[in-house]
């Protein structure tokens, strides 16, 4: 058999490619949602938490940090059910998305949070704003707009790492092109094309997030360059 | 039925180890070696060779690794060539860590204050001699914490060599948990081990950067 390349014979997989398109998406967006609040959530509580809450969000990020993330998916999908603690497929990968998203921006921002001028909380507070609003408006917002081209990155990595949740029959893209290629053995033209909606997605994702990040930093744009 | 002991399951993911190992190595040397020429090909002031630098770590940073490996896996498969799943996972992870390499290594070369390239030259060095004893000691002092860092991204890609059927460590846990049923113990005992492996890694990448950063130097 020669090298040729047949497309065509794609064709009447469209509804499959759509499906897995779709949960991809889907899981992508969800994911960068709930990792990043629970990243600031993690990222505050690990510098004004109490010692034994900083002390377990630590061994959390670094444990999430230097394991591959197929294997911390496997974990919860296959490990915890040993456990009793059973999880269908699409939670499983929701929540490995989540917490490994959430461990790599927890410490980016914490990276953030720390170039916070000491003054400006305390001419914050002298200005009248609460706790709560002096730390939103001075340090987490701040702190966002100049970690933002990083974290626009890791949820990116994590969007592209997701192609892994096939694996636990999660039906996403990847999932999509493992199904297709076992029906009409053009495995290179379905990962050829896959890996193209892949580029694509972390394209449009990069420019989705940049765009974002023009109207919710507007006022930042002097500080941040 | 074969019994196995939790020593089995240790011994038998410590053997699989090796490879993870040895893959890593390879994938680091080969990505090291193909990254320095790609770093200074985007460093040339030919245009089609920065422009191909720029895709070429683009297409390697725009998609997932598993996708990488598959089109190398079955794309040489398809050409008529088919390779081994050591062979495409070699090749796809030295082209992936070289794409990020270069990246890497380009932003050191380019935070070295432009202002010495002109000092240099003033002083009659040419662009060799700027590179050699200019640019490039320092260029390398704040290359190697980011590398370092890398070397974990590059052990944790290993595991996706398990999906093509490559034995490594996350390949042999799911061989044991099929064994075994002892999911929990296994994925575990896994975890621990990339832990065991990346984790003083990623502590010397830190105490690399605090040294430059006490230094002054970043």
């Amino acid at each position: 058999m020669g090298p040729t390349l047949d497309f065509l014979t794609l064709l009447p997989y469209v509804s499959e490619l759509v499906k897995g398109l779709t949960t991809t998406v889907v899981l992508t967006v969800v994911t960068t949602l709930t990792g990043l609040g629970l990243a600031v959530a993690v990222a505050y509580l690990r510098v004004n938490g109490q010692p034994w809450m900083r002390w377990g969000l630590g061994g959390y990020v670094e444990v999430t940090r230097n394991t591959p993330f197929i294997v911390q998916l496997f974990f919860i999908f296959f490990g915890l059910p040993g456990l009793g603690i059973k999880i269908d497929a699409i939670t499983a990968a929701f929540i490995a998305m989540t917490l490994n998203l959430a461990a790599y921006s927890a410490e980016i921002l914490r990276a953030g949070i720390s170039a916070t001028a000491k003054g400006q909380l305390e001419a914050a507070r002298a200005l009248g704003m609460s706790t709560l609003q002096s730390y939103r408006h001075v340090v987490l917002v701040p702190a966002f707009a100049r970690v933002y081209p990083s974290l626009i990155s890791q949820a990116i990595i994590v969007m592209l790492g997701s192609a892994v949740v096939s694996q636990i029959s999660v039906f996403d893209l990847t999932y999509a092109a493992n199904f297709i290629q076992s029906r009409n053995f053009r495995s290179f033209e379905v990962y050829l094309l896959i890996t193209l909606v892949y580029l694509l997605l972390a394209f449009g994702m990069r420019r989705a997030f940049m765009l974002v990040g023009k109207r919710v930093f507007a006022y930042q744009q002097g500080e941040q360059r | 039925m074969i019994e196995f002991t939790l020593w089995d399951i240790v011994r038998n993911l410590l053997l699989a180890a090796r490879w993870t190992v040895v893959l890593s190595l390879i994938a680091f040397v080969g990505g090291a070696t193909v990254g320095l020429v790609l770093t200074f090909m985007r460093l040339s002031s030919r245009r089609w060779l920065q422009r191909f630098t720029s895709l070429y770590v683009d297409l390697f940073q725009g998609t997932p690794l598993l996708m990488q490996l598959f089109l190398i896996f079955f794309g040489a498969a398809a050409m008529g060539h088919p390779i081994s799943a050591w062979w495409a996972a070699s090749i796809a992870l030295t082209l992936f860590t070289s794409a990020f390499l270069c990246d890497i290594w380009r932003g050191c070369l380019e935070a070295v204050a432009k202002g010495q390239w002109h000092a240099a030259r003033v002083l009659g060095m040419n662009y060799f001699q700027t590179m050699r004893h200019v640019i490039l000691p320092q260029a390398l002092q704040l290359s190697i914490p980011p590398t370092v860092g890398f070397s974990v991204q590059v052990i944790k890609g290993t595991a996706l060599a398990s999906i093509i059927g490559f034995v490594e460590l996350t390949k042999a846990g799911t061989m044991l948990n099929n064994a075994t049923f002892e999911p929990f113990t296994i994925f575990t005992l896994v975890a621990l081990f990339y832990f065991a492996l990346c984790y003083p890694l990623s502590c010397y990448a830190r105490h690399l950067e605090k040294k430059l950063y006490d230094a002054g130097l970043r």
